[in-house]
């Protein structure tokens, strides 16, 4: 499937909305479900329940998404040319990941305009690990000409529980992967609607404001009292929910638990980025958010959803 | 006589990996054929990203008969024994046994089993399902639908499709059928994932390579190193410049490509101005690319050399513009660094005058933690100074620079350089110490505190280098020794046995001799200070709020508590380290850290060849064992003496007197300590007791002079000389007289000889 069909301005080397409706288009015409992003500050796709949750127990689940992500330490004022403290990243989320996931993933890298007999199109050993989620997973990063444009993963374990059956997860980071597609040096440079002249917009238009107030944030003014606090409250809270909401052999409260854990995973983002958590306290925040996430899995397991017998 | 070809399809495996699968399969599937009575003549495995081929050449067709012996009871043993015989044996009647006599054991029973060899694809069917199951993959993985189940196939990515034939030379081979996991065995393969991505049927090894690499795949990893080195070489060759070769990443790019093409791209001259170091860091771990050399200047050129797995239909264009894109970016974010490293630090500008001064005000003030017992780095670094200006005299180093550089030590943590690399901390510290204008010493030792790091590593020589990285690793040490966190078992998660040897290392290769003693009590202390320090600060703290809500009468204990370890601390700081001898606790913590370096010591000599009794030896006769060097010397000598005839015999001679005394000390019980009569050994004494006498009187005054001079190897010579009394006294002379005080006298001057000896080492602990 080429581009060649689309208008200009809605061609994803040329625009980065087109990216990332082609994206979608491609991965809908393959079976999934299009969700939207998880209205959460959260630091990366795998955090949105749509994956960390439902990557968890038998039932099949083929979904695909932009996630706004948050990453407050990679806060750059807006001039770094490749950093950003948000940024979007599609996500697709295969369970089980069926026999030729490469080969699928493979095409929607020609659907976005990258032809592999002119691309140098490898799979680069990347073990994937994000330990306040407790996941890890095989895979690959995935590199195009020396740069890598997506992370490809297996997962074995998410929340701590071994996957069963083993999903497949597509990450495109998009913005990287639009300059490239543009051949443009800078994340600010990129054409965000591909109209030009008047009626374009860049990037920079749209997010360069926003990068310099939150940097502003994440480095000099957040108060890290209040995020102390509310990592204290949302760890408290989520254990609360998760208590509450046991129902014998079900549960019943799981996904607002785990907005809860997701909340605490934001604070300590932040607090991290102001540079009042040392190396050692780090490891032991980082074990506090993963222990709500297990426990937010091991409920899930005991839903509907999460497979739980009727 | 048939081969075998055997091929494992899967998605990419990691680069790291690729060769010992290789090497496993084949040991793995050889051997399995050879315990089945298959011998072959010669084996061959290749591997690529996504491939695993092995060819096991010259194989029969069948396994061999074989005759099985299985021993049964005894002729005579109850029926119940028998018929579990037959069972096992698969005979109907004991008729069917043979009897075997044994004298001793008399007669039993054996059953002769006659066991027909099998068609070999039979055993082939059966041996590789079982290793492809248990294949020892560093890290492997479960997937797709199977994967419900935890006992679905484990491989290193998901494994696709398996070739497996067999069969002569000149026939079309047999597909050996086998099924695992749903996947199931057969003669076709696939090539190049984009240039050649169809099925191929193959039959046998040499037809199998040359498929592929009409296929666009270069099945052989030594073939694609070769080509990829020749080609980079070329390449560079044409344009005046040379390779900066480098074994570890062209295994790992031959790792990464089936069809290796060989590509050169280009930087801007202007990056050039990042160190060499930095450029070529940035572009091997991020990119997996060459660098280049200039010949004519050394330095490298603007140029780097790609490996792509494509021919591409352009010629390579689009993938040398990506590449160039990344690297640009890639190096415009380390020139960013380098620059930024040398300006000055936004918010310290006035907290330091020079820019490495200014990170290291920025690491003290960001309170980063070392560890959260053990307080902040700059807490450390303010130990590591003094400690090191301790150490400096003691190894000629000027304690000025030596405490100048150990304040920059760690400064280059704050730099983005290493934030972003790493691997070149301590590389940076050095050149932006010489770029603000440090001591070339100074520099040294920034970088080379961190050395040794492991056996191989690099051991420093600059004095002050020395002095800084004993103060590092003794100060680890003394740290986590204060906090009780020691190594156990395989658990060394700070590293400390790398920093014992380290410090051993130091020591020994720049033969320095230092007590360790002294400075793990100053070290020590300090440490302490900090730590009550922390205490104090926790419970004024406590105090305050207390006083706040009006819950504590301020005259109170956590009052007195803070006063307390104010003054502790106060005390510590304020003493100088000579003024106060070391206490008890002090004392107890040094010596269990000593017995931690002499375990190091005995490994590290024993790899060296050095036999471990004798260090035992050297470390039981007591006193001066925290100067390792010496501790080393000892052991030296006591080698060379034990080498000699004198020696043995000294030993055995002293071995034999720390045995007589040992028993006789027991029975009576009393030691035998003290000097003899000497007027009773000249009167009642043999010749032979009388020569013993006269001779330890002066070999241990020699033996102790020239161990006071630490010339062990005269003591030895000194103590060598005692051998032919000795031996002459234990000919002669009866220990055990009937007149006591004879005996008394005997065993006195058997303990002499033990004290003697004692002055170099414990000769009870020798062996042989």
């Amino acid at each position: 499937m080429s581009s060649a069909h689309l208008p200009p301005h809605m061609r994803p080397e040329r625009s980065f909305q087109g990216l990332i409706l082609a994206l979608q288009t491609f991965w809908a015409e393959k079976g999934c479900v299009i969700l939207q992003p998880y209205d959460m500050e959260v630091g990366a796709g795998t955090s949105h329940p749509g994956t960390m949750l439902r990557s968890l127990g038998p039932r099949p689940w083929n979904a695909a998404y932009v996630q706004p992500s948050r990453r407050p330490k990679d806060g750059r004022y807006g001039e770094n040319p490749n950093r950003l403290q948000h940024y979007y990243q599609f996500q697709v989320i295969l369970k089980p990941n069926p026999p030729n996931l490469q080969e699928l993933y493979l095409g929607s890298l020609e659907a976005i305009g990258l032809d592999p007999k002119l691309h140098d199109i490898r799979f680069v050993e990347d073990d994937w690990e994000n330990p306040t989620l407790g996941a890890w997973g095989l895979g690959w990063e995935c590199w195009c000409d020396g740069m890598e444009v997506s992370q490809f993963t297996y997962f074995q374990q998410v929340a701590g529980i071994e996957c069963a059956p083993v999903s497949g997860e597509l990450t495109y980071g998009l913005e990287r992967l639009a300059c490239y597609l543009q051949n443009v040096e800078s994340i600010m440079e990129l054409n965000f609607n591909g109209r030009e002249g008047a009626e374009k917009v860049t990037y920079r238009e749209v997010f360069l404001q926003a990068e310099q107030e939150y940097s502003r944030y994440n480095f000099e003014h957040a108060d890290t009292a209040a995020l102390f606090r509310r990592f204290a409250e949302a760890e408290t809270e989520c254990r609360a929910l998760l208590g509450k909401g046991e129902s014998g052999e079900r549960h019943l409260m799981v996904q607002p638990a785990y907005d809860q854990c997701l909340k605490a995973g934001h604070a300590f983002n932040l607090l991290d980025a102001r540079g009042v958590i040392s190396v050692t306290e780090r490891q032991s925040y980082i074990l506090r958010v993963r222990e709500l996430a297990k426990a937010c899995g091991a409920a899930w397991l005991k839903t509907e959803a999460g497979g739980a017998a009727a | 006589m048939p081969d075998l070809l055997l091929e494992l399809l899967s998605e990419e495996i990691p680069a790291r990996m690729q060769a010992d699968a290789a090497a496993h399969l084949q040991k793995a599937v050889t051997d399995a054929l050879v315990a089945r009575g298959c011998l072959y003549e010669g084996a061959r495995a290749v591997v690529t990203p996504r491939r695993i081929a092995l060819s096991v050449h010259g194989l029969p067709a069948a396994s061999p008969d074989v005759k099985e012996e299985r021993k049964g009871p005894r002729v005579g043993a109850p029926e119940a024994a028998i018929q579990g015989f037959l069972k096992a044996a698969g005979l109907t009647s004991i008729d069917q046994a043979t009897i075997q006599s044994d004298p001793k054991k008399g007669d039993s029973y054996i059953a002769v089993i006659d066991k027909p060899g099998r068609p070999v694809p039979e055993v082939i069917a059966e041996i590789v399902p079982e290793i492809i199951r248990a294949f020892p993959w560093p890290k492997s993985m479960r997937w797709g639908a199977a994967s419900v189940s935890s006992s679905s196939l484990r491989w290193v990515r998901p494994l696709q499709s398996i070739l497996c034939t067999f069969g002569p030379e000149t026939e079309d081979p047999e597909v050996i059928r086998f099924a695992i996991d749903g996947i199931i065995a057969g003669d076709t393969t696939r090539g190049h994932r984009f240039m050649a991505p169809g099925d191929i049927r193959v039959r046998r090894m040499d037809d199998y390579l040359t498929s592929l690499e009409k296929a666009f795949v270069v099945a052989d990893p030594e073939e694609r190193k070769r080509r990829i080195l020749t080609d980079a070489r070329n390449l560079c060759f044409a344009q005046g410049l040379e390779l900066v070769e480098d074994e570890g990443l062209l295994n790992e790019v031959a790792g990464l490509v089936e069809w290796p093409v060989v590509l050169m791209g280009a930087f801007e001259e202007s990056f050039l101005a990042i160190p060499d170091e930095v450029i070529r860091a940035t572009i091997r771990a991020n990119q997996k690319c060459f660098v280049v050399r200039d010949p004519k200047t050394g330095r490298l050129a603007n140029r780097f050399v790609l490996t792509a797995n494509l021919e591409a239909s352009d010629g390579g264009r689009a993938i040398v513009a990506g590449n160039e894109r990344v690297i640009r970016a890639r190096l415009s974010d380390a020139l960013y660094f380098w620059q930024t490293d040398q300006k000055p630090l936004p918010d310290f500008e006035n907290a330091a005058a020079k820019p490495l001064d200014q990170r290291m005000a920025k690491l003290r003030a960001l309170n980063v933690v070392f560890h959260e017992k053990l307080g902040t780095q700059g807490e450390r670094v303010d130990r590591i100074k003094a400690l090191a200006r301790h150490i400096a005299p003691l190894v000629g180093a000027d304690p000025d620079l030596a405490e100048r550089a150990a304040e920059l030590a760690k400064a280059d943590l704050m730099t983005e350089v290493v934030g972003e690399f790493p691997e070149v901390q301590g590389l940076m510290g050095r050149k932006y110490a010489l770029l603000q204008g440090e001591h070339e010493s100074v520099a040294a030792a920034i970088e080379d505190h961190y050395k040794p790091q492991g056996p191989s590593d690099r051991v420093p020589t600059d004095k002050v280098a020395v002095a800084v990285a004993l103060a590092d690793k003794l100060d680890t040490l003394v740290g986590f020794w204060a906090i009780d966190e020691k190594p156990t078992g395989s658990k060394d998660p700070f590293a400390l046995r790398r920093a014992a040897l380290g410090v051993i290392r130091l020591v020994m290769e720049n033969g320095l001799s230092m007590k360790l003693v002294p400075a793990a009590v100053l070290s020590g202390r300090a440490i302490m200070a900090d730590l009550l320090q922390a205490h104090a600060g926790k419970v004024k703290g406590t105090l305050e709020l207390a006083r706040h809500t009006g819950d504590l009468n301020p005259d109170g204990l956590l009052s007195r508590l803070t006063h307390t370890s104010t003054d502790a601390v106060r005390a510590l700081r304020g003493t100088p380290i000579v003024a106060i001898p070391p206490q008890d606790w002090e004392r107890h913590r040094s010596a269990d850290l000593l017995s931690f370096f002499h375990d190091r010591l005995k490994v590290l000599l024993r790899d060296q060849g050095q036999r471990h009794d004798l260090v035992d030896a050297v470390l039981a006769s007591g006193e001066g064992n925290d100067d390792l060097l010496l501790v080393v010397r000892r052991v030296e000598a006591l080698a060379g003496l034990l080498g000699t005839e004198d020696g043995k015999n000294l030993l055995a001679g002293t071995k034999r007197a720390i045995n007589i005394l040992r028993i006789e000390e027991k029975r009576d019980g009393r030691a035998y300590d003290g000097a003899p009569d000497s007027a009773l050994v000249h009167a009642k004494g043999e010749p032979e007791e009388r020569a013993l006498f006269a001779l330890l009187q002066s070999a241990s005054a020699h033996a102790r002079d020239h161990v006071a001079r630490e010339d062990y190897a005269g003591a030895m010579k000194a103590l060598a000389e005692l051998r032919p009394a000795v031996d002459a006294f234990f000919d002669k002379v009866t220990v055990n007289a009937e007149d006591a005080a004879l005996r008394e006298n005997r065993l006195k001057i058997l303990a002499e000889l033990r004290a003697a000896t004692a002055t170099v080492a414990d000769f009870s602990k020798i062996e042989g």
